[in-house]
Parts: C-alpha cells; structure tokens; sequence
C-alpha cells in the first residue's frame, strides 16, 4: 500500500514548525514581559554578552542555511557528490557555532554567571531574569540545533545511498526546512539577547 | 434500518493477517483502527483508576474530621487524580479512540496521513503517561500541587512534581502530533468530491479540535520546562526573591489550559453531532452554522482563559474584558444546543442507548455551560472562586460533557468497531445509575460551594455534611453504573452486528461491522448532489 503524498508531507513538516515557533514563543513572551519590567537592568547585563561572538555565529548559521538550500538543488540537478559535500559544509557550520557557544557558555560559568550561583543572587532582579532567559533561550536553540544536525546527517546518508534522488527529496526539503527554523530562532535570539547595549 | 448480515469475504481489521500475530500484531500496527482501539484500552484503564481515586476522594469527605487519610495524603490523591483524567483520559479522549479510528472512515480514506506518526503518537502517550504516574511512587513522594502546578508552590515542595510535570510534557508532544496528523489527513485525503462542506460534522469537530492542538499545547509544553528549570536549575522566572512572578506562570499555564477544554469538548460534541440525526432519521438542523461554531468555539476559546484568575489581582479593564470574552464564547455552544433539538423536531426518535447518552449529554452540558456563565460574572466569581462550585461546574462540563459523549461514542460505533451488538437493557440501566449518579454526586457541589465549601480541602465545617453526603451517595450509583457498562460492553455474548443496524447515512454505515483492513473495497466518492447526511 504505496502512497506517497509529497504535497502532505511538506504540509505536516509546515504544521510541525509552526508548533516549534509557539514553544520558543512562550520564552519571548516571558523575555518581553521581564524585559518591559526591567529594561535598565537587561540593557546592563547585556554588556556581558560578547556581540561580536554572536555576530560571527549568526553569519555562521546563515550560511549554513545557504548551504543546506544548495545541497537540495544539487540534489534536485542530480549531481550527488555536491549535495553531500554542501551538507558536510552545512554541518561543520554547526559544529563551529557550537564551539563558540561552548566558549561563550564555559566562560560564564567560569566567572559565575549562571542560573542558581551564588554570583547570581547578588546581582539585581533584573540581570538575574536577562541571564536565566539568556541560558534557557540558547540552551533550547542549542538542543534544536543539535536535532537539526541529527536530521541532516541523516538526510546526507540517504543523499550518499540514493534513497533521496531527484525524483525523490521531500525528505531533504523538510530537514532543510526544520534548519531554516533553527538559523530563523537565532536570528531573533542575537539581537534580543546581544543587541541591546 | 437494515437488519441483515452482510457476508464480506475480506478478512476484519480484528484479525492478524500481517508477518507478526498476537500482541506484537497490535502493538507494532500502524492501522488506525486498531490503534484506536489500543488507545481505547489504555483511556479506559486510567478513567478506572481515576474513579477509584476520586471515589477515595468522597470516602474521606463523606464525614467532617479526619478518618481515613490527612491532608498531605488527600491533597496528592487530587493531584494525581486530575494529572489521570485530564491529561490521559479526556484531552486525548475521544480524539485518538473516535477520531482515530472514523475520521478516515468517515472521509472515505484507507487511513490517516502519516500512519507510523501515529502509532508513534500513541508510544508517546504511553510513555507519558507511565512517567507521570512514577511520580506516585518515587523518592520524595506524590506531587500535591494540583494538577494545575501553581508557582511558588510547585517550586518549594519537595514531591515529585518534575515526573509529574514532564510526564504532562510528553503526553503534550503526543497530542501535538496527533493534531498534526489529522490536519494533513483532513486537507489532502478527503474523498473525491468531498469537498469540506461535505464532509460530515464529526471530522469537522476533529479538524477545529486538531488545531488547537497543534498552536496551544506548545505554550503548556515550555511552561512545564520552565517548572522543571526553576526547580533543578533555580532560573527564576517565577520566584519573586529573583525577579520572577507566579502571576506570569498562572497566564503561561492557563494559555493552553483553556483551549485545551475546547479540545476536549468539541469532538464530544462532533459525535453527538453524528448520533442525533442517525436516531432522529432527520438531516442535521444548520449543517454550516455547526461546522462554523466549531471553528469560532476553537478560535474565540484562546481569549478568555483569564477568567480562571479574576482573583488574582488583575486590572477592572483585563477583568471585564476577559468576561465579555467568556460570555461570547458561550454563543456557538448554544448554537449547537439548538441545532440538535431542532434536528430532533418532528424526527423518527428512536431511544437507542447512545440516543439516551446523547440526550443526558445535552441536559448536563448545559448545566455545565450556564453555571461557567455565572463563574464568568466577575460579582459572583469573587465569592465562588475554588469553591467546590467551580469543582461541579466543570464536572459537569468535562464528565457530564466529555464523559457522557465518550459513553454515548462507545455505545453508537460499538457494533461497527467489534461487529457485535451489546445488551440493550444492560446498557439502558447504566445509563440510568450513571445519569442518576452524576447529578447526585455534583449537584450538592454547587449547592454547598454556594455555601463556601473551598475545594481541595480535605476536611470542613459541619455545615457542609449533608451536602458531601449526597454527592457521596451519588458516587456510589455512578461507580455502580461504570461496572454495569463495562460489564455489558465486556460480555462477549452479544448477536452479531449488522453492516447499518442504526439506520445511518455516513460512510461507516456503509462498510463491513468491523470494518476491513482497508476500510473500503472501492474507494467511496460523493457527488454534485450528495450530501453528508440524507435522510428525508
């Protein structure tokens, strides 16, 4: 019992998207609630956030997107080799934003500033809300970044054996599509988050 | 209405015609209707276990004092007992049993869209409900927050309120990707011809209900993770000692937790929908204006879930805006409330069980609905608010509502699902105990909620005696009346069923009872002339 509806699928992965920008919408709504209580503070605290790390990241993820839109081309052009290597450069893209992350992240946690240290609850009400909004909002980015990668590896498997060809890449077109998420997430978590100094 | 029995050569859903037999049939199945019917077993587990623990519940109240368990033991019994009936029996409800198993039927597909989502779906559900009930018997013991989990509180305590609340979360996920599912089945898998306004009013009830799903669940889903981030990671957003506010958390949870009523009410309301033209021989009464209430049910619903907190210190402004919006979205319930009597005007009534659940349905319903309208009066909330009055409005509506619609579902598609007939007696007097039960169980609710009964409390004033005695009276005759039916629905003896014994006019009248493994010999069409229900 074949059936194949490439036109659904492509509706489901939308349906399931749309369900993943309302989960992250539940933390904007409480960064602009504290935000609007707070703006002092946020704007204070922001100043421990490294622009130009965050910068370099966002442009990381962007041409991540690039890539991965790429790869879906070659692939719809029948040239298997350029897909895979676009989804290799899309994955390394990850893999840098995570380094950065990893130093941006430990370098906190180094001096004190994390959620439920004892830095933290001497510091104003307000710088408190930025930070914990700060590491919960790219602490979940950061798990959805690593499910997106998860999806495309496997997606550059089935590109490798054939089971996504021209005639065939829906699947492709829903894991580019859920990484066009994670790179769209980030683009409203920089300037939220870094851009507010 | 045609008595006969159809022979049909193809073998029924029911038996294992796959590489796999026996249980592993089933529980690797991606075949809608038998994981309907896993889904079926499962809810009607927990509703069992979650009588029991509300029968618990009116033991110890049925005396002023304390005889039988203090108030730490009481206050987890509410807790779970709530966690159990609303996120494992009633938001999946009638959903993933009814809609699971007719809504292909019902629109002429072999299937849902994505049948291995689906049955991943009901893991997930599983699953879900397997970590929330840990919570009972883990390290520091059973959550007693409510099963509304309230901050600070849900904060400080020190039970088990993680399992519990991520347990909620994957139950969420669960119900994510069933909407999901049933969206893309609705748009792409109707039949040919069938456009949405010839659809029948059951898969119309699914849709609006899907859709909910899928854009609230997610705000209840990171509410909970942001529960568990305060408690192990002491994030804060909701501790007043380092900025946050519990306010913030009560709006966060209440966002989902209102439309996900609508989630359970309207595929109750599609399938009386179904059963009253059926029992009626009459179409539908106002075919649009109750596909349209579904949809302004769903819609309207996210704007007034405030009136769970006008106690909490909100502006007049925000009060009475939130009270207009709750009686406005009593209007397209009422529509629908009309269009069945009126369906029922001048009809062939035949009282069949599930008519007779439908008609207890209707009558508890709008007892349900009009005491919400006057918990919606932001006069009378004041003095009501967590009074055992709220506790009888939405049993009512949930028990009265939900339940009763389950019951009345259970008893309509019985034969199609099983290809057998059940006592008709048997089922009447259920209904009877059932019916006669409820409204001695919860009516008093109201009466001594009035009075100022708080809820959750596990003790009271001598005043309210009489008033728990009743309702735990009426406890009685409804406990008794779930044996009866389940009793009946359980007994194997029952005459083998027709392919239409009810006389009616949607696609699964026209199949085998039970249906094949393809629902369909031949794909159904409709035609320029055809319309979802066509009696005279």
């Amino acid at each position: 019992m074949e059936h194949r509806d490439d036109i659904g699928a492509k509706l489901g992965m939308w349906v399931f998207i749309f369900t993943e920008i309302l989960l992250f919408g539940g933390l904007f709504l409480v960064y602009a609630v504290m935000r609007s209580r707070y703006s002092t503070d946020f704007h204070h605290a922001a100043h421990h956030l490294n622009a130009f790390i965050g910068a370099i990241n966002t442009v990381v993820l962007l041409v991540s997107s690039a890539t991965v839109a790429m790869s879906i081309t070659a692939v719809q052009k029948g040239n298997t080799k350029l897909a895979v290597n676009l989804l290799l450069l899309t994955l390394l893209c990850a893999a840098v934003f995570m380094v950065n992350k990893y130093f941006e992240w430990g370098h906190k946690i180094h001096i004190g500033l994390y959620p439920g240290s004892d830095l933290m609850i001497t510091l104003n009400h307000g710088e408190v809300m930025f930070f914990s909004l700060y590491f919960f909002m790219t602490g979940l980015h950061m798990l959805h970044l690593i499910i997106g990668g998860i999806i495309l590896t496997i997606v550059l498997v089935k590109v490798r054996s054939g089971t996504i060809n021209a005639n065939r890449y829906v699947l492709m077109e829903n894991g580019g599509l859920y990484w066009h998420l994670v790179d769209l997430i980030w683009i409203f978590l920089f300037p939220l988050l870094y851009l507010i100094t | 209405m045609t008595e006969e029995i159809t022979h049909h050569p193809e073998p029924s859903y029911l038996v294992d015609t796959g590489k796999r037999k026996g249980l592993m049939a089933w529980l690797t199945s991606t075949d809608h209707k038998r994981i309907g019917l896993m889904y079926l077993f499962a809810i009607m587990v927990f509703f069992v276990i979650g009588v029991i623990l509300g029968e618990m519940m009116r033991l110890e109240l049925f005396w002023p004092g304390q005889q039988f368990y203090g108030p730490q033991t009481y206050n987890g019994l509410f807790t779970i007992h709530g966690i159990i009936m609303i996120f494992t029996v009633v938001i999946p409800g009638l959903s993933v049993v009814f809609g699971n198993f007719f809504l292909p039927i019902l629109i002429g597909a072999k299937d849902v869209a994505f049948p291995r989502l689906n049955l991943f779906s009901f893991y997930l559900f599983i699953l879900g409900a397997a970590i929330a009930v840990s919570s009972q018997f883990m390290g520091n013991g059973p959550p007693d927050t409510g099963w509304t989990f309230y901050a600070p509180y849900s904060i400080r305590t020190h039970t088990n309120v993680v399992a519990a609340v991520f347990g909620a979360f994957v139950l969420g996920f669960s119900s994510i990707l069933t909407g999901l599912n049933f969206i893309v089945t609705i748009h792409r898998m109707r039949a040919r011809g069938m456009t949405f306004f010839k659809m029948p009013l059951f898969p119309w009830a699914v849709y609006a209900t899907s859709w909910i799903q899928v854009l609230a669940t997610p705000i209840v889903g990171i509410t909970l993770l942001m529960i568990i981030a305060e408690r192990w990671l002491r994030i804060g957003f909701f501790d007043p000692a380092l900025g946050g506010d519990p306010i913030l958390y009560q709006h966060l949870f209440w966002i989902y937790s209102h439309p996900a009523v609508y989630i359970m009410i309207l595929p109750a309301m599609g399938v009386i929908t179904e059963i009253i033209p059926t029992f009626a021989q009459r179409n539908v009464f106002g075919y649009k204006a109750i596909a349209f209430s579904s949809l302004a049910i769903a819609g309207v619903g996210y704007f007034v879930w405030a009136h769970h907190m006008f106690t909490s210190g909100m502006s007049v402004s925000a009060r009475w805006i939130f009270s207009l919006l709750t009686f406005l979205v009593a209007i397209p319930s009422a529509i629908k409330v009309f269009n069945w009597v009126t369906t029922m005007y001048k009809g062939s009534i035949d009282v069949k069980p599930p008519l007779l659940f439908a008609l207890g349905f209707i009558w508890l319903f709008m007892i349900g609905g009009m005491t919400g309208l006057t918990l919606g009066s932001l006069a009378i909330n004041v003095h009501v608010h967590d009074t055992a009055y709220v506790v009888a409005h939405f049993h009512y509506i949930v028990f009265g509502g939900v339940g009763f619609a389950f019951f009345a579902a259970v008893h309509y598609w019985y034969p199609k699902m099983f290809g057998r007939m059940y006592n008709f007696k048997r089922a009447n007097w259920a209904f009877v105990f059932l019916f006669v039960g409820f409204n001695l169980l919860y009516f008093p609710q109201f009466i001594i909620g009035y009075m100022g009964m708080p809820r959750r409390y596990f003790d009271y004033l001598p005043q309210y005696t009489f008033g728990h005695q009743l309702s735990g009276l009426g406890g009685l005759l409804l406990g008794i009346g779930v044996i009866i039916m389940l009793q009946n629905l359980f007994s194997k003896k029952g005459a083998k069923a027709p392919d239409n014994p009810w006389g009616g006019n949607t696609f699964e009248w026209r199949i085998a009872s039970p249906p094949t493994v393809e629902n369909f010999d031949e794909l159904p069409e409709m035609g320029e002339n055809d319309r979802p229900y066509d009696y005279k």
